[in-house]
């Protein structure tokens, strides 16, 4: 298959005796977005490293666009744009220089340079700091300096190591559009502790802990793991719970701490008009009813937590 | 790609006044060097009455030129050398060079030749600068190419070998330090053992080598053993690095 950009196959590292990454593996298609969640230490940056031939994998193998990143590194390098976890910039140069530079050495053709530069610069917000010298830029201009390099070449896959790290609400949010925008032509990528982010850019979501990858899908099961089927129900008089079991679709009721009362309902078959329904006419005195929301947070913490008490 | 690293460096060293002043000051002091041979080419061979008291004006000024040029460098190479790779280790730029698509041959090359290339504009200078005698003088060319070329394969080897002791090193001023007494090392080891001259102690010394390009002898072992030095400690250089892609 061609459309397929990353192929991570068994990936372990061990430093140590230690097992930082074990058995990850993946399969990316162009045009999606891939987000990497986890912990602190969870071997994020480590799978990074590996996938783009910063570090040699203990066992397995990573292929890009099919070529094996440790047979042909070069050919395989040539279609990756990396963003490490610190930006890798020459600091006593200019902007441009720089950018030059990172496109000479990813094999941009002399003529196609200056163009190259431009385009990266546009597309990460940095036209007006041509001139200036990385070092004497903030730290979101030089993460985004980070991120201009990582794209200069055009490559098929990028991958960025917490890309918004650093900078302000606007720039999050430019970056995140460039992100989206990236994900159409090429494969993205990126890893983030921010949870929303993820929800907002990525097509696909992987949660990896202790090395572990714990959850590997689309975003929707994510999201469905999130919007469970749950009410918030609050009643000012309320009956007994298994007064509330006869609501049609209801399969479990439990107070909360707050006085509020969790309805769990099957799959599908929503009991909130026949709650509504019965409260009026037995007079339980509805004054809240909604969808039970589990954050993101939750259901990461979840995965997580799941995995430490099997382990 | 290989031209591509080593332009990269060489932009590197001239983006900062660091690069010019080096250049500049180094550039002076074989000037006056040069000036005061001349002077004393003069006063010395006025005195000289016998034909066999008289030495050429070439070896006269070469000789203290180039012995002046051989000794700064011991001091300068180590210092331009020791940001190579540590400073790139230190301000976490490697995976730049790493992801690009270049093998750790062509960073280790690129990177030598570009600090040899900086240190090849001081030499190719002192070879300018003793040529101009030519003007006045019938200056013997042998000697002089010689010179310049024992002086450029001295100062490859200096860098090779500083090349890899930054890369062992995040600290700049370590990796210095440490080219440095290396360097010093390998020079005077022959002063230890005088005498016998078969020893394999003198063999590894680098001015060993030197002096018959000082005198004006290219012999090929000699070039053969400097290109053997500069070779291993590449060599060692990409391993040290292939390290760090293996072990992390």
């Amino acid at each position: 298959m061609t459309t397929l950009t990353v192929e991570a196959n068994h990936l372990t590292r061990i430093y140590g005796g230690r097992e930082a990454v074990s058995n990850v593996s993946f399969t990316l298609s162009k045009g999606e977005v891939l987000g990497f969640l986890g912990p602190n230490g969870a071997g994020k940056s480590t799978t990074m490293k590996m996938l783009t031939g910063n570090l040699a994998p203990s066992q397995g193998s990573v292929k890009i666009c099919g070529i094996d990143m440790i047979e042909n590194p070069k050919e395989a390098k040539a279609l990756i744009g990396y963003l490490p976890e610190t930006p890798p910039l020459y600091r006593e140069f200019t902007v441009d220089e720089f950018l030059s530079v990172a496109a000479r050495l990813h094999g941009v053709t002399p003529k196609h340079i200056k163009a190259a530069v431009q385009r990266a610069k546009e597309r990460c917000g940095l036209t007006e700091m041509s001139n200036r010298l990385i070092e004497n830029l903030s730290k979101g201009y030089q993460q985004r300096v980070g991120i201009a390099q990582a794209i200069i070449h055009n490559p098929m896959v990028v991958i960025l190591d917490e890309p918004t790290v650093g900078l302000d609400p606007i720039q999050i949010r430019d970056i995140r559009a460039l992100i989206k925008e990236l994900g159409g032509e090429h494969s993205v990528i990126l890893s983030t502790h921010i949870l929303p982010e993820v929800e907002m850019v990525c097509d696909h979501v992987q949660i990896i802990d202790k090395g572990k990858l714990v959850f590997n899908g689309s975003i929707d099961i994510l999201k469905q793991q999130r919007h469970g089927n749950k009410l918030v129900v609050g009643l000012s008089k309320p009956p007994v719970n298994e007064e509330l079991l006869k609501v049609k679709g209801v399969e479990a009721v439990e107070t909360l701490e707050n006085g509020l009362l969790r309805i769990r309902y099957a799959a599908g078959k929503t009991p909130a008009e026949a709650l509504v329904e019965a409260a009026v006419k037995k007079g339980w005195g509805l004054h809240q009813i909604n969808p039970d929301q589990t954050s993101l947070e939750d259901v990461f913490v979840q995965l997580t937590y799941q995995d430490t008490a099997a382990a | 790609m290989i031209l591509n690293v080593a332009r990269k460096e060489l932009k590197s060293v001239f983006a900062s006044p660091m690069g010019w002043v080096i250049l500049a000051l180094l550039q002076f002091a074989f000037g006056t060097y040069f000036l005061n041979g001349v002077n004393e080419y003069f006063e010395v061979m006025s005195g000289a009455i016998r034909p066999a008291e008289r030495t050429g004006v070439t070896s006269f000024i070469g000789q203290s030129v180039f012995g002046l040029a051989s000794f700064v460098m011991l001091f300068s190479v180590p210092l331009l050398s020791m940001r190579l790779i540590s400073e790139e280790r230190r301000s976490n730029t490697l995976p730049f060079l790493f992801t690009a698509p270049l093998s750790l041959t062509e960073i280790v090359i690129g990177k030598f030749i570009g600090l040899v290339s900086f240190l090849s504009i001081l030499v190719l200078m002192i070879g300018v600068m003793l040529a101009t005698l030519n003007v006045w003088a019938d200056i013997d060319l042998g000697y002089l190419i010689s010179n310049v070329l024992g002086l450029w394969l001295l100062v490859a080897s200096f860098s090779a070998l500083g090349l890899y002791f930054s890369s062992l090193t995040a600290q700049p001023v370590v990796a210095a330090i440490i080219t440095f007494i290396a360097l010093f090392g390998l020079l005077i080891v022959d002063r230890f053992l005088t005498g016998d001259d078969a020893t394999v102690v003198n063999y590894l010394s680098l001015m060993h080598h030197f002096q018959p390009f000082a005198r004006g002898l290219i012999d090929t072992a000699d070039v053969a053993y400097f290109l053997l030095f500069i070779l291993t400690f590449l060599t060692l250089t990409v391993r040290r690095l292939d390290a760090d892609r293996l072990r992390g």
